[in-house]
């Protein structure tokens, strides 16, 4: 039997990372993995929320999981990194008696807090695995080089987050090498891209993601890839405004790895959206076909 | 029976939190009590005279002493009574320090307590019996098991002084950690030439067994009479035969063998000899990379040799060693500094440990004492030290200073800039700790004259960025945070214990901290000496320790050894278990439990009995709760006087003090 998680889009699931959501659910529906979206989902509070108030930033994800503790699933998943620190923060937070109290006061109902939250790499790489996911590759990536980036919070702080390095992940690194990429070392894999002060204060962004585009040409990728909505929207809907910041001609098409793997096992356009990506990736996928025209 | 009290102030240290005066005057109320007081320092000359004193004036039998840990003063007092006549097993002591005063304020409680346990301790001295210790002979050779500058300072001090020393390194040769270094602090003299002549007179001293390439497998026996047991560990070659030649080196087609002496900088051939001024100068094959030995094929060294030495059909050998004591220098591990992460976890190249750095910059290292990237070649411009990488990090466990890491970081920026004067050394501090003699001179010589540029604050990230590294850290004076380009840089790591040392812990009978370092008797006024009689410590076994403190701590284990040894008898502890050969019923269950093999089966009248070696018994009383018949009994601690303790502490009728 297929294993059933509770999914939890997220905000930007719906918006501006609509193709993480509809290619994260195709991979998860070829893999067998089943998804119900959890009903009457509500903002997981985001940044904001935590920064005032503690007890009520917990209880806007704490009533998420309370929702699909309704449902007959063995956990809750989300694509986005944001979602899950808040969720998992949430839950941790709620293992103290006390704490969990006053949150439940705020929601005027219990809540469990039994089931566990992964991010849906988390999933896919530890009950699916790479090696399952390459014996299902209907079209290699073999050629196209890769900068795998994860964003400061999918692995962080490592006590709640308890996944993979939170110096060195290697999760989606693995994954992708299952497809037949080539894997660049990567330094700056767990960087801070800017995150929201893309808005507040943009030159921080524009320094510091363009560190990130600026590594990721030094060790001569074609793409990046990453699992973060906001991390992904810095690097490529921004790219333009960097390159005009910092006097760089950057062209770094910036993939979810979720799109990468959807590709590599034959999901049609429909499903992978790679047409919002705003750097076009025509020209890293004509040089994987190059270089393995060549090797041929 | 008449007995003794004395309440002990202590200073302020039990007067302070015990009403000692009512300790004394509730004592005088108790059965055989004959006399009781208190008084400032029993300990103290004065102390000790009043108890004399009073033991002549109202003929005691007895005397308890209510003060400190019997660990601090039960000897000194043992001898008070026993100069005033007494037999020095009739004498108690009831610990109103640490067990009363030390741990609680209630001065109502406390007191309560305090008589609690004056009035156990009287208890189970009228039930005390004289006892007498017996005389054995010791065996005056001692072993010193590990070979770095702690072990020979101490084996040669020894040997010096007339005994016979076995030395045991687990490495193929003498030297440690010390050999391995370019210079050393705050002298910058060189180490292996300052070594070197002590490592010579090891070999060639006449009272010196050398064992290289040899661990301790075991250990029986007591203070006096150890008998150990060494594992002599197989090297292929006859060490009798080889003249430490080196042809086998030069010819060994298989030169990807680690290389262990030059920490993995480079690699060496499987058969080798670890470095030039090895002690002894052996060789030894290393069997993981020997194509004979692997595979089956070559055999190269064993037709070159002009003394037909190697064995490759070699195992490994042991050898039985009976000494009266054991010094144990068996050094520190460094930080494996894969474990940051942050650093790159052992990812990049360029980024090497410091001791790794030593072996750059020494003439006898792989590069010939020219610096250069491990990746390249290169060499560097920007040099990067990190301190601290194991030290004083709570998050990875390791929250004790290393001592060293400051001073030999200073040295090495010195030395880089010696070797390389127109590079720049940045280190990353969290504090200078530079206490020894010259030490802090020398720190600021380093940043003054030499021009390193010292940053206050961790480095939280290296990242490699083209062909050098960013290394991007904070510094706390400034407030800001900084990056520096490296194209080398050196993480200074610490110190930890050495692998294996909580095993050789439990062969020899010591205690060892949180951390695997030995623990000294007392950490102020027994620095070398552990609970064990007879074994000793010496070097970075016992902590983190530079040169001096080593060398010095070798020379005072040595002293200690020939102290112990300035005796031809010892006096055995008659603290020990006894056998009631009528209740022994033979069933042998005493000989299973303990844990010093003390215990022997004999025959008595057709019966077989238990017998006690006296020599060997440590007093653990094991065996007396084994044995269903209450035959054996402890002395000092026999069943008797146990339930006297525990009749009187029922039968108190103080008020209740939680």
């Amino acid at each position: 039997m297929s294993p059933t998680y509770a999914y939890y889009p997220g905000c930007s699931g719906l918006g501006t990372s609509a193709e993480y959501d509809r290619s994260t659910r195709a991979v998860c529906k070829t893999l067998g993995i089943e998804l119900v979206d959890i009903p009457d989902w509500s903002c997981c509070g985001s940044t904001p929320a935590h920064t005032v108030d503690h007890a009520l930033s917990c209880a806007l994800s704490a009533r998420n999981i309370g929702q699909a503790e309704k449902l007959d699933v063995e956990g809750i998943i989300t694509p986005c990194p944001s979602c899950l620190t808040n969720l998992k923060t949430a839950s941790h937070r709620m293992r103290n008696p006390e704490f969990k109290a006053r949150v439940e006061k705020l929601l005027d109902e219990p809540v469990e807090n039994r089931l566990p939250v992964m991010s849906v790499l988390q999933v896919l790489f530890e009950q699916v695995g790479p090696r399952r996911i390459a014996d299902r590759v209907t079209e290699s990536l073999s050629g196209l080089r890769l900068a795998p980036y994860y964003g400061c919070i999918m692995n962080r702080p490592p006590e709640i987050m308890d996944f993979d390095d939170c110096e060195n992940p290697i999760a989606m690194d693995r994954l992708m090498a299952a497809l037949g990429a080539d894997i660049a070392p990567f330094p700056l894999k767990v960087e801070c891209c800017g995150a929201s002060f893309g808005v507040a204060r943009k030159g921080m962004v524009m320094k510091l993601s363009g560190k990130l585009l600026d590594a990721a040409e030094d060790v001569r990728a074609d793409a990046m890839v990453t699992a973060c909505p906001l991390c992904q929207m810095n690097l490529d809907l921004r790219q333009k405004q960097i390159n005009a910041a910092n006097n760089a001609r950057h062209n770094m098409p910036v993939f979810y790895y979720t799109q990468l793997i959807g590709k590599a096992l034959g999901l049609g356009e429909d499903s992978l959206m790679l047409d919002n990506l705003i750097v076009r990736p025509v020209g890293a996928f004509r040089k994987m076909e190059e270089v393995r025209r060549s090797a041929s | 029976m008449k007995i003794g009290v004395f309440v002990c102030h202590c200073g302020s240290n039990i007067a302070g939190t015990v009403d000692v005066a009512r300790v004394a005057e509730e004592a005088r109320k108790l059965p055989d009590v004959a006399f009781a007081s208190d008084t400032m320092y029993a300990c103290s000359e004065p102390g000790q005279e009043g108890i004399i004193e009073a033991i002549r004036e109202h003929n005691l039998d007895g005397v308890v002493v209510a003060s400190c840990t019997p660990r601090m003063h039960e000897p000194t007092f043992r001898r008070t009574v026993e100069r005033a006549g007494l037999n020095r097993y009739m004498f108690e002591m009831a610990n109103i320090r640490e067990h009363v005063s030390w741990i609680g304020k209630d001065i109502e409680a406390n007191t309560g307590k305090a008589i609690d346990l004056v009035a156990m301790a009287v208890a189970k001295l009228t039930h005390d019996k004289r006892l007498t210790a017996k005389k054995f002979s010791i065996n005056k050779r001692v072993m010193v098991i590990g070979g770095g500058v702690a072990g020979i300072q101490a084996a040669l001090d020894c040997a010096d002084g007339g005994l016979e020393v076995v030395l045991v390194e687990k490495t193929p040769s003498i030297g440690g950690k010390m050999s391995k270094l370019d210079k050393t602090f705050p002298t910058i003299d060189c180490s292996s030439c300052i070594l070197g002549p002590k490592m010579v007179d090891v070999a060639q001293h006449p009272n010196i067994t050398l064992y290289a390439n040899a661990e301790v497998a075991g250990v029986q026996g007591y203070v006096g009479n150890f008998e150990v047991s060494v594992n002599r560990k197989a090297t292929y070659v006859d060490w009798e035969a080889c003249t430490g030649c080196g042809q086998c080196m030069e010819k060994c087609p298989s030169k990807k063998s680690r290389d262990v002496f030059n920490e993995d900088i480079g690699t060496t051939t499987a058969i080798n000899i670890p470095f030039p001024q090895a002690i002894p100068k052996k060789a030894s094959i290393n069997p993981e990379f020997c194509m004979k030995l692997t595979k089956g094929k070559c055999g190269v060294c064993e037709k070159i040799c002009p003394t037909k030495a190697i064995r490759f059909d070699q195992t490994d050998a042991e050898a039985v060693e009976n000494v009266g004591a054991i010094v144990v220098a068996t050094g520190f591990d460094l930080f494996d500094h894969t474990r940051y992460g942050e650093y790159g976890g052992g990812r990049y190249t360029d980024v090497i440990t410091s001791i790794q750095y030593e072996r750059l910059l020494s003439a006898s290292g792989p590069t010939g004492g020219h610096i250069k990237r491990p990746s390249d070649g290169k060499e560097p411009e920007n040099v990067v030290f990190i301190q601290c990488v194991g030290s004083r990090d709570k998050s990875i466990g390791r929250p004790y200073c290393s001592g060293f890491c400051c001073m030999y970081t200073a040295k090495q920026a010195i030395l880089t800039k010696d070797h390389l004067p127109e590079s720049q050394s940045y280190v990353f501090y969290m504090d200078i700790r530079a206490p020894g003699k010259l030490y802090d001179e020398f720190t600021r010589r380093a940043m003054e004259e030499y021009g390193a540029r010292y940053i206050r604050g961790r480095v939280s990230m290296i990242y490699p960025k083209g062909d050098r590294y960013v290394v991007r850290g904070a510094d706390t004076l400034m407030g800001a945070a900084v990056e520096v380009e490296a194209d080398l840089v050196v993480l200074a790591v610490g110190a930890e214990s050495a692998k294996g040392a909580p095993q050789l812990a439990e062969k020899l009978r010591i205690s060892y901290d949180t951390y695997g370092f030995y623990m000294e008797s007392h950490p102020k006024l027994r620095p070398v000496e552990t609970n064990t009689a007879g074994v000793y410590l010496a070097g970075a076994c016992q902590g983190p320790k530079d040169i001096p403190s080593s060398v010095g701590q070798g020379s005072a284990a040595a002293a200690k050894v020939l102290a112990l040894f300035s005796k031809d008898q010892l006096e055995s502890d008659p603290q020990i278990s006894e056998v009631d050969i009528k209740r022994c019923v033979g069933c042998g269950k005493c000989i299973e439990t303990c844990p010093f093999t003390a215990i022997e089966l004999t025959e008595f009248r057709g019966q077989p009995k238990a017998k006690v070696i006296e020599t060997v018994c440590q007093g653990c009383g094991n065996c007396t709760t084994t044995c269903p018949q209450g035959a054996i009994q402890l002395q000092h601690f026999t069943d008797n006087q146990i339930l006297a303790e525990v009749n009187v502490l029922c039968q108190q009728t103080l008020p209740n003090y939680g």
